[in-house]
């Protein structure tokens, strides 16, 4: 799977230059900051609408924007942090219109103690690798994450499946850093505690 | 700490006494492996695919839209 690639402190990241470049009008240079972020991008709005179409829409109209607006890239974040607030925002819109105008937060505090004290506590063993085909385990993998509430799962996706730092996610969701690593520990102990119930090491006689 | 034990940010000294703890503590050796698993997992198994014949359609309409000027 792609992840974000690290820079050092003093190399120039190799998007500043396609930023320079797609800014000036070379459409090129654009078409492979595309190719290279369009999937995480889908992740990302799949993972916060639910719904397909939407994602595919998300790709779309976040690219679009980026666009529109690279005049206004400070160039003081990273392109990808900055496109995913973008990408983001599209979804919440898209969510939000889907639910008839409801109000749809990532910054709302999320009531919860659901997994906060790990009661599964068997060894995964086989490893669920071992034990499912890999179909069997996508559908396993995105059921559990589609039941957190989703500023949990949001957090959890861009900081532990993106690689983003904790500050870029902060900063990338409008949330303070210790709201992130607070959603962050929940999220990873809530969906630890819901793929114990497929993955541990069942004994003898146990369903 | 846990989430510091997980992502392997425990300074050093912290570091030697939650390792001595974790060698007799069945339960949180299992929360940290089990924990530690669920991140790995989601990382290396794309949970969303995009397809090839989805991705080209969307470039090619978000490039069309730019080179109209969007």
């Amino acid at each position: 799977m792609a992840t974000i690639q690290v820079t050092g402190e003093n190399e120039q990241h190799p998007d500043v230059a396609l930023v320079a470049s797609a800014r000036s009008g070379d459409v090129h240079a654009f078409e492979t900051l595309i190719q290279k972020y369009d999937r995480q991008i889908f992740r990302i709005a799949q993972h916060i609408t639910q719904n397909r179409e939407d994602a595919q829409d998300v790709v779309q109209d976040a690219f679009l924007k980026a666009y529109e607006k690279l005049d206004q890239f400070q160039g003081n974040s990273k392109f990808y942090t900055w496109l995913v607030r973008i990408a983001v925002n599209e979804s919440l819109m898209r969510l939000r219109k889907r639910r008839t105008g409801k109000m749809v937060s990532i910054d709302e505090d999320i009531e919860t103690d659901e997994g906060s004290v790990p009661r599964d506590l068997a060894e995964w063993r086989p490893n669920p690798e071992q034990n499912y085909g890999q179909a069997e385990l996508a559908e396993i993998l995105r059921k559990t994450i589609q039941g957190l509430p989703h500023g949990f799962r949001i957090v959890f996706v861009l900081r532990d499946v993106d690689g983003l730092s904790t500050e870029e996610t902060a900063e990338t969701l409008g949330l303070s850093v210790p709201a992130v690593k607070s959603r962050l520990l929940r999220a990873r102990l809530q969906l630890r505690e819901r793929l114990s119930r497929y993955f541990r090491n069942k004994k003898a006689g146990e369903k | 700490m846990l989430d510091d034990l997980i992502d392997d940010t425990v300074p050093s000294p912290t570091r030697t006494l939650l390792q001595e703890h974790l060698k007799g503590c069945e339960h949180c050796e299992v929360t940290l492996n089990t924990t530690r698993k669920t991140i790995e997992i989601y990382r290396s198994h794309e949970v969303y695919e995009l397809p090839n014949s989805v991705r080209e359609r969307i470039h090619a309409a978000i490039v069309a839209r730019c080179k109209n000027g969007c």
